[in-house]
Order: C-alpha cells, then sequence, then structure tokens
C-alpha cells in the first residue's frame, strides 16, 4: 500500500480528528431524543459525519501505485514570523501600550519577507505609527493604552 | 407602484449625507484593493468589519457593499492596463482586455468595462427590487423543515464554487458547522465546546475567524510563495469607443448582465464563477471564435458585466431568504448579525429604510465609480509599484488593532494567530476554507431550526421529505452533488479552475 495523494491523507486525518474531538466532547452534553434534541445531539451527529468523511476522504488517498507529487516548498521563515509578530502584539499591547506593541509587529513582520531591508522596515514602521496615531487615536479616539503602563502610571 | 415608493424610501436614505460619504468611501477602498494584487475582497471587509461597528447599521452596510462591487471595478483596471488581475474575478479580463491595451486601445477597454459594469449594476439592482418583496413572502410561508433544506441546499452548492476534491469540500462545510457550535447554546444555555475559556463563552468572533483563515494565512502563502509582479506601463488614450466596438460590444453586455444575474442568485454561483461562463459563452457563440485572447472587446464587455451583476444579485438570496450565497455574502451576513440584524425575509418588513436603503446605494455606487474612476486611473496604476513587503505589514496592524477593538481584549488576538494556523494547514492541504465560513455562518441557525421542526413533527424525519417545497430543495441538493461528482463534469470543473 502507498499513499496516493499525500494531501487527502492528511487532510482525512485533521477530519478524523475533529470528528472524534467533537463527538467526545457532544458525550458529556445531553443528547436527549430526536423529538427533544438536547445540547449534544446536533454536534454528535455533526462530529459523525466529519469522522466518516475523514476516513472516507484517507482511505480513498491510499492505493496500491505509487505516485509522485510535486513537491510543494516549504519555508518555516514567513510561518513563524507572521504568527510570532500577531501574537507578539496580543502580548505586549496592555503592558506596553499601542506605540511599542506597533513598533515590534511592523518590524517583526516585515522580517518574514526575504526582501527584508532593515531601512525600509524601520522606516515603513514609523510611518504606520503615525496613520495609527492619527486614524485610530486622533480620529477614531481608539480605546486601548498607548504609552508603557510604567510612563503613564497605570496601575 | 409600491415599487416606486419602495425606491423611493430607498433613496432618501441612500442620498442622506453621511451615507452617500459612507458609500463614497467603501467604492473608494473598494477600486483601492481592487487594484492591489493579493488582497481581496474578503480580507478587506474582515479587517474593516470592527471598524464599521461604532456606525449605524445603515451606513455600515452600505460602506461594505461598496467594497465588493468597488474591488470588482478596481480589480479589471489593473487587468486590462498592467496584465495583472487584482480579483479573482478579472482573470478573464486580462485575456483580452490587455491584448487590446497593448494594441493602444486600453482607453476603449477601460470605458466598455465602467459602461458594461454600470448597465449591469443598474438592471441587477432593479432586480433585486423587483424580486426582494414576493420572495421574502414566499420565505415567510417556510417552516423549520423548509428552512434546513434550504439551507443544506445553499451548504451543497458552495461546493460547485470549491476546488478540488467534494468529500474534501463536505468536510469542510461540516467544520464549520461545528465551529459554529462553540459557545452558549441558546435553548439550553449550557457551554459547549469552550473549555472553560470566558472568552468563547460567545462562540468563536466571526471577525477572527474570517481574518484568521482569509487574512493571515493568506499573508504567509504570498510570503511562501515569493509573489513577484512585474509592472508593466502602457499608454492610455482615446477612451471613446469606435462604432464598430460599440455595435459588438452592446449586446455582449447585455448576454453578460444576464448570465450574471442568474449565476449571482444561485448558490455557490458569485462573482468569479459568472465572468468565466460569460467568457465562454460570448466565445460559443462567437463567429470567429480565434480572435478572442486577442482583444476582442466582446471578451472584455461580458466578462465585466457579469461579475458586477452577479456582485449585486447575490445580495438577494441573503437579504430575502437570509442564506449567503459565497463567501463575501457569508461577510455581509456576519456584518448584520455583528450590528443587531438577523438576516432574513424580515429585514423588508422590520427595517425598510435599511432594506431599499442599501439597494439604491448600490446604484449610487455604481454611478459614483463611473464618474470617479476613469480621472484616478493614473493614481491607481502608480498605487501597483507599492512592493508587497511593505504592504503585508500594514495589513497585519490593522488587521491585529481591529480585533482588540471587537471585544477590547487579547484573546482574540491570539485565537486568530491560531485560525491563521489553520487556514496555512487547510491551504498546504488543499482544503478550501470558503465552505467552512458558510457552514460557521448557518450553523446555528440550521440546528435551530432542525430541532424545532423535528420537535413540530415529534421525532418523525419524514417531515423533510413530505412538505414539497424541502423535498425540492434536497432534491436540487442531491442533484447538484450528483453532477459535481459525474466524471465529465469534474474534468470540465478542474480546466475551468486551472484556467486562473
Amino acid at each position: 500500500m502507498h499513499i496516493r495523494k499525500i494531501k487527502d491523507f492528511y487532510a482525512g486525518l485533521l477530519f478524523l480528528f475533529f470528528g472524534m474531538a467533537a463527538m467526545s466532547l457532544a458525550q458529556h452534553y445531553q443528547i436527549g431524543t430526536a423529538a427533544k434534541m438536547g445540547p449534544g445531539y446536533f454536534p454528535f451527529a455533526l462530529g459523525g459525519v466529519l469522522t466518516v468523511l475523514g476516513l472516507c476522504t484517507s482511505l480513498k488517498s491510499l492505493s496500491r501505485r505509487r505516485r509522485e507529487e510535486k513537491k510543494e516548498p516549504f519555508r518555516a521563515r514567513p510561518l513563524i514570523l507572521v504568527l510570532a509578530s500577531v501574537l507578539l502584539f496580543g502580548v505586549l499591547l496592555q503592558p506596553l501600550g499601542l506605540l511599542l506593541a506597533t513598533f515590534c509587529l511592523v518590524v517583526l513582520a516585515s522580517l518574514a519577507s526575504e526582501e527584508f531591508r532593515t531601512k525600509e522596515a524601520l522606516l515603513n514602521a514609523a510611518v504606520l505609527l503615525g496613520v495609527v496615531l492619527l486614524i485610530f487615536v486622533y480620529f477614531l479616539n481608539f480605546q486601548v493604552p498607548i504609552w508603557p503602563s510604567l510612563i503613564s502610571g497605570r496601575a | 407602484m409600491e415599487l416606486l415608493s419602495n425606491l423611493a424610501i430607498g433613496f432618501q436614505t441612500a442620498v442622506y449625507p453621511q451615507n452617500l460619504f459612507y458609500c463614497f468611501l467603501g467604492t473608494l477602498i473598494g477600486t483601492l484593493i481592487g487594484v492591489l494584487p493579493g488582497i481581496g475582497p474578503v480580507q478587506t471587509l474582515a479587517i474593516l468589519l470592527p471598524a464599521t461597528f461604532s456606525l449605524p447599521p445603515v451606513s455600515a452596510l452600505i460602506m461594505l457593499a461598496g467594497i465588493y462591487y468597488g474591488a470588482q471595478y478596481g480589480g479589471s483596471t489593473t487587468s486590462i492596463l498592467v496584465n495583472v488581475p487584482g480579483e479573482a474575478s478579472s482573470v478573464v479580463t486580462c485575456l483580452d482586455g490587455h491584448q487590446m491595451a497593448l494594441r493602444g486601445r486600453a482607453g476603449a477597454a477601460l470605458t466598455i468595462s465602467a459602461l458594461g459594469s454600470f448597465f449591469a449594476g443598474t438592471f441587477a439592482t432593479l432586480l433585486l427590487a423587483v424580486l426582494a418583496v414576493p420572495l421574502a413572502e414566499v420565505a415567510f410561508k417556510f417552516g423549520p423543515a423548509e428552512y434546513f433544506s434550504l439551507m443544506v441546499f445553499g451548504l451543497i452548492g458552495s461546493i460547485v464554487l470549491a476546488s478540488g476534491s467534494v468529500i474534501k469540500a463536505v468536510g469542510m462545510i461540516v467544520l464549520g458547522l461545528l465551529l459554529g457550535m462553540v459557545g452558549t447554546d441558546i435553548t439550553s444555555g449550557i457551554q459547549r465546546f469552550s473549555f472553560g475559556i470566558p472568552e468563547l463563552a460567545d462562540g468563536i468572533g466571526f471577525v477572527s475567524l474570517a481574518m484568521g483563515l482569509f487574512g493571515i494565512s493568506d499573508i504567509i502563502k504570498s510570503l511562501e510563495r515569493r509573489d513577484k509582479r512585474d509592472i508593466l506601463r502602457s499608454k492610455l488614450s482615446g477612451f471613446w469607443l469606435d462604432k464598430k466596438e460599440l455595435k459588438e460590444s452592446a449586446p455582449a453586455v447585455v448576454r453578460g448582465t444576464l448570465t450574471g444575474s442568474l449565476l449571482g442568485i444561485l448558490p455557490g454561483g458569485g462573482t468569479i464563477l459568472s465572468s468565466f461562463i460569460s467568457y465562454m459563452v460570448e466565445k460559443k457563440i462567437s463567429r470567429e471564435p480565434q480572435t478572442f485572447g486577442k482583444g476582442n472587446i466582446r471578451g472584455v464587455a461580458s466578462p465585466e458585466s457579469a461579475n458586477n451583476a452577479a456582485a449585486q444579485t447575490s445580495f438577494i438570496p441573503l437579504l430575502t431568504l437570509g442564506i449567503p450565497p459565497n463567501v463575501v455574502l457569508a461577510m455581509m451576513a456576519g456584518a448584520m448579525i455583528i450590528h443587531g440584524i438577523q438576516p432574513g425575509p424580515r429585514v423588508i418588513s422590520s427595517n425598510p429604510q435599511l432594506f431599499w436603503g442599501v439597494i439604491v446605494s448600490m446604484w449610487v455606487g455604481n454611478l459614483m465609480l463611473v464618474i470617479l474612476n476613469l480621472p484616478l486611473i493614473g493614481i491607481w496604476v502608480r498605487l501597483l509599484s507599492v512592493p508587497y513587503r511593505v504592504l503585508y505589514p500594514a495589513i497585519l496592524l490593522f488587521c491585529c488593532i481591529g480585533l482588540y477593538s471587537v471585544n477590547n481584549n487579547t484573546f482574540d488576538i491570539g485565537l486568530t494567530a491560531f485560525l491563521g494556523f489553520l487556514g496555512y494547514l487547510f491551504a498546504k492541504l488543499e482544503c478550501e476554507p470558503a465552505p467552512l465560513i458558510l457552514g460557521f455562518v448557518l450553523g446555528p441557525m440550521m440546528e435551530e431550526n432542525l430541532r424545532r421542526g423535528m420537535l413540530l413533527s415529534r421525532g418523525d424525519p419524514s417531515i423533510f421529505f413530505t412538505s414539497p417545497i424541502s423535498l425540492a430543495f434536497l432534491l436540487m441538493a442531491l442533484g447538484m452533488l450528483v453532477i459535481v461528482t459525474l466524471p465529465a463534469i469534474r474534468r470540465k470543473r478542474e480546466d475551468t479552475f486551472h484556467e486562473e
């Protein structure tokens, strides 16, 4: 047996995982009867359908013949840096304020591109800081800490 | 005459200065993102949803709608001038539009795409106004069983548009339905799938899901592929059509408008499908099909009219039945729900200003596009030279700030990063996110109607097959499922998507 379409195989596993998880969690909610459905009924049924679909997808991808698939490029750099910059913004926003969080996000996210240029990224960060101040702070009166809590003296 | 008085209500709302301003802003932003490749209307709607929270619902919807049809417009401009489709629905416009530009007829191509779009927009707006009331009345007769089956039909329809495996698309729908279950169950008050996290008590935020699956994961994918853009400049002159061009394009505009209007209403239809199909129709009925792809003006006129008509008529199922026919309209449904308006047949009677105001504003917006865009084309083309590496950090930043503003908490930002990762995984495994979003929006309504239907029938599932309307929807859904899995059709469908 070989895996003919590796993408379908893993997609099936993903569905299988979500389907089984939904079924096992939904068991803890009241299932009820068809006439009087409890909160667990519909999710449990959907979980079952998803599990079956996952199995079908994975099984269909198996075959006796091996078929070469084109390898797609995988680069960890954009994935990690883009997600990290978003997470970091979330972590820094309240303790350090909007301005510093913005700066960190723009610089870290810019690093994700292969065409990264230090000067350009810093300039971009500076321009975006101005835009954020003007639009979100001045015009929209956005309810968010602007400065680090140490400076503004917030608790 | 009721139609006229309804349209009059709409006009009063649409030309109210504040709404006029947001209509203008929406079409302007829409054109802007239409011009920039890599950001589509779905991502932009996701990013700008939080910014509309402080607006009255009418202004918010007018602006969001403007972004949608404005994007169709901007996308064609760059297709013609620089052979870069700003939107997926403008891909076919490149074929003949750019060839016309190379022959020095860029001005004519832009003019026909503007006039064609305006004609299509006008027709589709009228169609929407005429069809809305009777359709909503039909919808009032629907019981829970009919609604449930209609939603099944709508969800299956979204598969037609998804490229790739049918099973995987169905899987994505079911996953979307399940994600829609997260949070407090309305009937019992029990929290489901929330893992004790208080922020999940209200469910996964629509904005988080949309930004994660479309905004953030798209950025990661573009960076991974190292997308490059070649800018090719062509001279602009001669905006007037000559006699021959006018004679050829006028019927093509009408055909495109009809094709687009029809496909926009159908579930799973939308701007991309209608521009492709109307192009194929033109080529089929032409006496000289070999001239297509070499600068035939009909290859610009028809798809450009079709995608604009479809953008407009796809509001019909959402505003009358409460069923979004495609992802962009699912975004609109999300926006309506956030603003406290449940999409469905009740909107017309309970909120006539909103309903007719949004419809008329679409026509007003189309008019603005024609008047504003021709002089602004030079600016739009120059914008294309902004490199992606400068653009995407800005998109990420606006996403994050917008996310925080929804609930004033940072949990949503983390959740979105996770959903962005999930979206990236889906892309790697060739799972289309569009059916998932539709499932997510319809999930809670579907469960409620299933429960009510089964309660009424005392647990007898035959209620879904004995009601003729419900049976018809289910049979149509089954028919669509059979059609997309037929080998011959499947091949054709793959070809269509591969032309992109």
